[in-house]
């Protein structure tokens, strides 16, 4: 009963020790918490991109995969990796105050998709055309949550022409938050703003050609940010695991690379190999 | 009801005024008050249920949360004895789409049944004689992020019953289903179209700019109203007389207040609606693009005040914007609202227009950090409820003393979105404390007692005719104070910490009992009983900060406890005194 596992004031370094524990315990397993209906990262059919990674992973220790699925919203950290449950997220953004973050192993981009056929090459937050077309950006409910387009949008006042989409969407629909980029496809919206490895996927599996660009003239809108490096979360102090996982990234650049080519993430700023050579 | 023995809805009364005209506990003997009886609901999380008492007989429902969530006893109510249980099968999915804390307010009674509300959206019936389910009816979808954790309340053969989740940018309404049947009789959006609405030519706002066709539309961007919240998730009160139901919506969604320009109808509104159609016939917005959370789903607590010599019937809202509203119920007119506590987040409410004067130097804006906004985002008082006393005319009124820090740093991910959010740091308001239990005046507009407490209040409030309010505290005390002046008469030292809604009731003894249920928990308290790290101060959206200390006085509990004079069950009463 995991409620019994956590009373975190009695002892703050409980915690640790209940981390130390669970890894401990899957000597023979990489324990993966995963959102089961959320592609291109992951579905249950172990379809996604953070699947295959967790693949590799496992295979490089000599460990089977096993998986606890979650969907990936508010309280995903707490109900899944916090309550030992698995040892690792495969992607979180690097230096994620909830987890302990491995080194990036991408770094992506916020991303405008257009139909080709528009020919609108959008790039630029500052391009006035996004006065006049339809746009779509993602919202989130929670209290300051911002997605960077929506708010950069909001901040020029772009908002009449702006349509929101629920970040969570219908969970029993595949893929909820693929809906945005079916708009694009559907032609009810000229451009969706969206993060780089859900437009890049599912741009390059639609049936209309469609065009992904990465956002960029970002600068005026800090803090907002639109590029994020990608990371592996495990525990706070489980640093054994954090350690191993970090040399498998430097020692599997170049196939990790590959593998979010083919689904199609833009990648962007890619930092420079401190890994001595393997490259 | 009329027999002040027993306790039938959260609020007691339709008015909401959670009084007991018992009086056999008072201010002379409330010290000599001890446990009758106690039972485990068998659910560790936040306990936010009030019991219900009727013929005898004891109602109570616990959170989602252990083998069997949300689980309904009854008990005999003077001694204890479980007479039946019924535990839903709810879908284990919504514990994951809950936004703070797995909670459930209350049961509701009427007519020989009981009504639960599953955490899943379900209502159910149940006969409260023999436990047996008798019909149920699903009102929302977990899927789109709705659930639902208040109390229902039944009107006219109607259940009524609202939604929550705002967090998750879903559309709010209010449903009334045949009590008999679980038919749906009508539902009421807070957001879209004026038919969606239940708005029609009887709708008659007191103030012009709430006046005009689908504002529900108009004051949001295009198509925004479909994820635009406004849950209702508290209280709903009820006029007879006027037939009028009256609740307050909450926040709108979702939080980037610069993508839904406009006020954003119908969020943080008051309706007044007919029970019988659902239709409404006032409306007045409370927090105009609300920027805070500042939802207003507190209770309307209805009685009939004499103002400047004239006899008015009013409702009385006490705002999570920290302002007391005084308002004439038949009409939606404010007649006065004061500040209650702290407030910098807005310049006060302009009678003539009825809008609330917002601060635009505490306007949370990207990459600006704010400090110091005050009340923070649940408000100076967030869903407990309030007392009123017909004898002393004062509001008993539970609630924090919080402000908070905005800075747009933190980074965050959900659903392979990683964004920016605002890292809030909630922490105690001027003068230290971070709750308080006080006495407020609505005729002479001001405070005329309080109590501060080390932690938020966030437990309801119970006030008798014995002259007794009562109260309980995140760090395990159950209080009875003096309701004239405060005056803490007798105090229990409880396994958890409170908040829950305390009663009173007659035993089937003649004894007169108070109870409620100890378990810490809801948005304050996931700190002290589920996985949210202390160390993380904008934790729980921002509560943690407030908090952070609160496992070093409670972990959670699920206990309903009973008192009466003078002891246990079972043992020689006859020292009790009687009046």
């Amino acid at each position: 009963m995991r409620l019994r596992n956590s009373y975190p004031g009695i002892a703050l370094g409980f915690l640790v020790g209940l981390a130390t524990t669970a890894a401990a315990a899957s000597d023979r397993e990489l324990r993966v918490c995963a959102d089961p209906n959320n592609l291109p990262f992951s579905n249950s059919a172990e379809a996604g991109f953070e699947n295959r990674l967790a693949a590799m992973v496992a295979e490089h220790f000599g460990l089977q995969v096993s998986y606890t699925w979650w969907a990936q919203r508010r309280g995903f950290i707490r109900n899944t990796l916090k309550a030992g449950k698995c040892d690792v997220v495969m992607g979180v953004p690097s230096g994620y105050d909830l987890v302990e973050t491995t080194k990036p192993y991408y770094r992506s981009s916020y991303v405008f998709v257009t139909r080709q056929d528009q020919h609108l090459e959008l790039s630029s937050l500052l391009d006035p055309r996004l006065h006049h077309l339809a746009i779509g950006v993602h919202l989130i409910g929670d209290d300051g949550n911002n997605p960077p387009p929506a708010q950069a949008l909001g901040e020029q006042g772009i908002v009449d022409n702006v349509r929101g989409y629920s970040i969570y969407g219908d969970y029993r629909e595949a893929n909820p938050p693929a809906r945005l980029i079916e708009a694009v496809e559907s032609g009810s919206l000229d451009v969706a703003a969206a993060w780089g490895p859900l437009g890049g996927y599912f741009a390059q599996r639609s049936l209309v050609p469609l065009t992904v660009m990465p956002i960029r003239d970002y600068e005026r809108f800090a803090p907002q940010q639109f590029q994020f490096a990608i990371a592996m979360g495990v525990r706070k102090g489980d640093d054994a695991l954090r350690d191993r996982l970090n040399a498998f990234i430097d020692e599997h650049r170049s196939e990790i690379t590959s593998l979010l080519l083919s689904y199609g993430v833009p990648l962007v700023d890619q930092p420079a190999m401190v890994s001595g050579g393997h490259e | 009801m009329k027999d002040p023995g027993q306790w039938p809805m959260a609020a007691r009364d339709y008015a909401n005024t959670r009084y007991s005209n018992l009086d056999q506990i008072n201010t002379s003997n409330a010290s000599r008050l001890q446990l009758a009886w106690t039972f485990s609901v068998g659910a560790d999380r936040g306990q936010e249920a009030a019991p219900l008492v009727v013929d005898g007989t004891m109602y109570v429902v616990g959170p989602y949360a252990g083998p069997y969530p949300n689980r309904v006893f009854a008990l005999d109510a003077t001694s204890g004895e479980l007479k039946w249980s019924y535990a839903p099968k709810p879908e284990p999915a919504a514990a994951g789409v809950a936004c703070c804390d797995v909670v459930n307010r209350g049961l509701a009674f009427d007519n020989g049944k009981v009504f639960l509300n599953t955490l899943d959206n379900h209502t159910v019936a149940i006969d409260a004689k023999t436990g047996k389910e008798l019909w149920h009816t699903k009102l929302g979808e977990i899927n789109t992020g709705e659930t639902i954790t208040m109390a229902p309340v039944v009107v006219k053969g109607k259940v009524l019953v609202g939604n929550s989740g705002g967090e998750m940018g879903v559309r709010g309404w209010v449903t009334a289903l045949d009590e008999n049947t679980g038919a749906i009789a009508w539902r009421a959006y807070a957001t879209g179209p004026d038919k969606d609405v239940l708005i029609g030519d009887d709708f008659k706002p007191f103030y012009d700019s709430l006046k005009g066709k689908d504002l529900g539309v108009k004051t949001w961007p295009a198509d925004r109203w479909q994820v635009g919240g406004g849950t209702m998730w508290g209280w709903i009160s009820y006029d007879a007389e006027l037939n009028l139901i009256y609740y307050g919506t909450a926040n709108p969604s979702p939080w980037n207040a610069n993508q839904r320009s406009g006020d954003n109808l119908w969020s943080t509104t008051i309706f007044a609606r007919d029970p019988d159609t659902g239709r409404a016939k006032w409306a007045y917005q409370i927090n105009p693009h609300d920027l805070f959370d500042h939802d207003e789903i507190n209770e309307n607590v209805l009685v009939d005040l004499e103002l400047n010599g004239q006899p008015r019937k009013v409702l009385i809202h006490p705002g999570r914007n920290g302002y007391m509203y005084v308002m004439d119920r038949a009409t939606g007119e404010v007649i006065s609202a004061d500040a209650f506590e702290f407030v910098n987040a807005y310049n006060g409410v302009d009678l003539k227009t009825g809008k609330i004067i917002p601060n635009e130097e505490k306007t949370p804006l990207a990459g600006k950090t704010v400090e110091n906004i005050c009340p923070a985002a649940p408000g100076a008082k967030d869903w407990q409820p309030t007392a009123w006393s017909p004898r002393t005319k004062l509001l008993y009124v539970p609630h924090q003393h919080l402000c908070m820090n905005f800075k747009a740093s933190q980074v965050g991910y959900i659903a392979g979105t990683p964004y920016v959010g605002a890292d809030v740091d909630m922490y105690a308001g001027p003068g230290g404390h971070r709750g308080e239990f006080m006495a407020w005046d609505p005729v002479a507009r001001k405070k005329v007692w309080e109590i501060h407490e080390k932690l938020p209040v966030w437990s309801g409030a119970l006030v008798t005719a014995g002259d007794v309010a009562f109260y309980g505290t995140m760090d395990r005390l159950f209080k009875a104070v003096d309701a004239k002046d405060g005056h803490v008469l007798w105090q229990f030292r409880a396994g958890s910490g409170f908040i829950g809604q305390p009663i009173s009731y007659r035993g089937s003894d003649g004894q007169q009992y108070i109870a409620i249920l100890s378990g810490v928990g809801g948005w304050p308290g996931v700190v002290a009983n589920a996985e949210v790290d202390p160390r993380v101060r904008n934790g729980a959206l921002g509560f943690v900060g407030a908090t952070q200390d609160l496992p070093f006085y409670t972990a959670g509990g699920s206990e309903l406890l009973v008192f009466k004079l003078g002891g246990a069950n079972g043992e020689d009463t006859s020292h009790a005194p009687s009046k």
